[in-house]
């Protein structure tokens, strides 16, 4: 196993839930996503995110598209048309989970 | 029953590009056009709109659209679905009518779907016992009552479907589902059940993937580089068949890429739990779609599973909630990002010291370029300039004007590198709060329509 960026290997993208975004990540092989459900833990992302998402993290499994989806709650500065944030819609926060470090 | 049906996904959202559905009646084979002009806070924009003219409050784009279109959709035999209607889909069928009439396209039938709109009957749901508190945060609904902007219940494809069946070629509604813009067709042609759940729940994972128009087919894609040619990005056509299994392609010839990757983006986009997506005609389950590669930008899905939907639909209610005011400087360096911070402090300390502090909650600062978006992820200390964004939100118009006033003085009577400030001062302007709720589906009656030209 050796350090490298998940963006080296896996793709993501996100969205708005309400006052929170949503985090889908995904990989192209079973062995990659056995990778991924055992770095990203709820509790990983949640610290990755940690000037960002002031709320819970939800994680949810999607095995047939090899991806993880995270809620990221009270993420977006009140969210929708409430908040002040240039992402105010949590658009790149995807981007933002492909530059944390795992072992793989 | 036709055995394949062809329907285009050309508008992501109100603002979205013209060229979307201009290329996909143009660039190739196609029965069906389906539209999305509306986000969660349309709804109470168009009704401020229709409040000042009763003509108003629909997506003007749409008819934009037409006007380019019309002659085309009407020879090719093109049927539309747009929830273009917003708050005045019957405002939107006469617009679409009149240019009929003026371009001289004879017999074209145009159909609305209305009911969705319960903003007036409020007050008695609300007395009836209808609580619809607030699904986030369990809030009565009475708390914002008097400050209500829209109220609008998400319908389905059965809606959709009925107005196809009457004839209509072009049907306007207001606030359906995404997905429903393509489930009506489906459930029209192949003559689906409600309980046919596997199938509406294909439906509505087709409808996802094509909701947001070029965002399946290489827009806003990880591997960016892999896609050839964004200025002519084909958008996503859905080849559906009866047993509701289904293929996302694009027209030949067009831009963009359309892979599993890119397809799976998509699925994965504004995604909650992925195995129980509600919707107003099934759950589905996207968990169970098999997707496929099985040609070249040829995605196959198949195996859907869904089950059936609560007896509730999800509304959208909007309403007032303060005022707010952005607005930007450029500070150029050096020593840029150190040089914003003490523009913020000025600009905070100037407005309290003339009696106008903001709370905590209210403000907002950022340097743009120093790592906003990615914060406390990729930060760059000293970047050549940064962009200092400030902001403010509360309940006083004037507070937020009196900010605004205090942003651009920075470039004479603060530090030196103070410039950009094209744009003049910013303005405060509506808050729109969302509010989602859940509503007895009894209360809800539908009724579809259909003229001519």
């Amino acid at each position: 196993m050796a350090k490298v960026k998940l963006k080296e290997f896996a793709m993501a993208r996100s969205g708005d839930k309400g006052d929170g975004s949503n985090v889908g990540v995904f990989v192209t092989n079973a062995a990659d996503y056995e990778v991924i459900k055992r770095e990203l833990t709820v509790d990983r992302v949640k610290q990755h995110f940690h000037d960002i998402c002031f709320g819970e993290v939800v994680r949810y499994e999607a095995p047939n598209m090899l991806a993880l989806n995270f809620l990221l709650r009270d993420s977006l500065g009140g969210g929708g048309s409430e908040s002040l944030k240039t992402d105010a819609q949590g658009k790149v926060h995807g981007l933002g989970l492909l530059e944390i470090e795992i072992e793989r | 029953m036709r055995d394949k049906i062809q329907i285009g996904y050309g508008q992501g959202f109100w603002g979205d590009s013209i060229l979307g559905p201009i290329r996909l009646v143009d660039e190739g084979p196609l029965d069906y056009l389906a539209l999305d002009y509306l986000a969660e806070v349309t709804m109470s924009i168009m009704q401020k709109l229709k409040s000042r003219n009763p003509d108003a409050g629909y997506a003007t784009d749409f008819v934009r659209m037409l006007d380019r279109t019309m002659e085309q959709i009407a020879d090719k035999g093109v049927r539309v679905i747009a929830n273009a209607g917003g708050v005045n889909p019957d405002a939107c069928l006469n617009a679409v009518l009149e240019l009929a009439r003026k371009k001289g396209v004879k017999g074209l039938k145009v159909g609305i779907v209305e009911g969705d709109d319960i903003l007036a009957r409020v007050p008695e749901l609300l007395a009836a016992g209808h609580d619809m508190k607030n699904m986030d945060d369990g809030r009565p609904l009475t708390d914002v009552q008097d400050t209500l902007l829209s109220a609008n219940a998400y319908i389905g494809a059965f809606s959709v479907a009925e107005c196809l069946a009457k004839g209509a070629q072009i049907v306007i509604c207001g606030r359906v589902t995404d997905p429903a813009l393509v489930g009506g067709p489906m459930v029209h042609e192949f003559g689906w059940q409600p309980t046919d759940y596997d199938k509406l729940a294909a439906s509505t994972v087709a409808g996802h993937i094509g909701e947001c128009g070029a965002q399946c087919t290489g827009g806003n894609y990880t591997r960016w580089r892999d896609v050839e040619d964004f200025v002519r990005i084909g958008y996503p056509v859905i080849e559906a068949t009866p047993d509701g299994t289904f293929t996302v392609t694009k027209h030949e010839g067009t831009g963009g890429l359309l892979t599993r990757d890119t397809v799976v983006s998509q699925l994965l986009y504004e995604m909650g739990d992925p195995n129980n997506y509600l919707g107003p005609d099934c759950a589905a389950d996207f968990t169970s779609a098999k997707i496929e590669e099985v040609g070249p930008s040829r995605v196959q899905i198949s195996g859907v599973k869904g089950g059936p939907p609560t007896d509730t639909y999800k509304v959208s209610l909007s309403y007032q909630n303060g005022y707010k005011a952005t607005g930007q400087l450029t500070i150029a360096g050096p020593d840029a990002v150190e040089k914003a911070k003490l523009c913020a402090d000025i600009v905070w300390g100037r407005l309290a010291f003339d009696g106008c502090a903001f709370a905590e909650d209210e403000k907002m600062v950022e340097f743009v370029g120093a790592g906003v978006t990615h914060a406390g992820i990729l930060e760059s200390n000293d970047p050549p300039e940064v962009v200092l964004r400030m902001g403010v939100k509360c309940a006083d118009k004037a507070r937020v004007n009196r900010f605004g006033s205090e942003l651009v003085p920075l470039v004479t009577s603060g530090p030196p590198g103070v410039t950009g400030f094209a744009g003049g001062r910013p303005k405060a302007t509506d808050i729109v709060g969302y509010w989602p709720a859940l509503l007895d589906k009894d209360q809800v009656k539908t009724r579809v329509r259909v003229e001519e030209s």
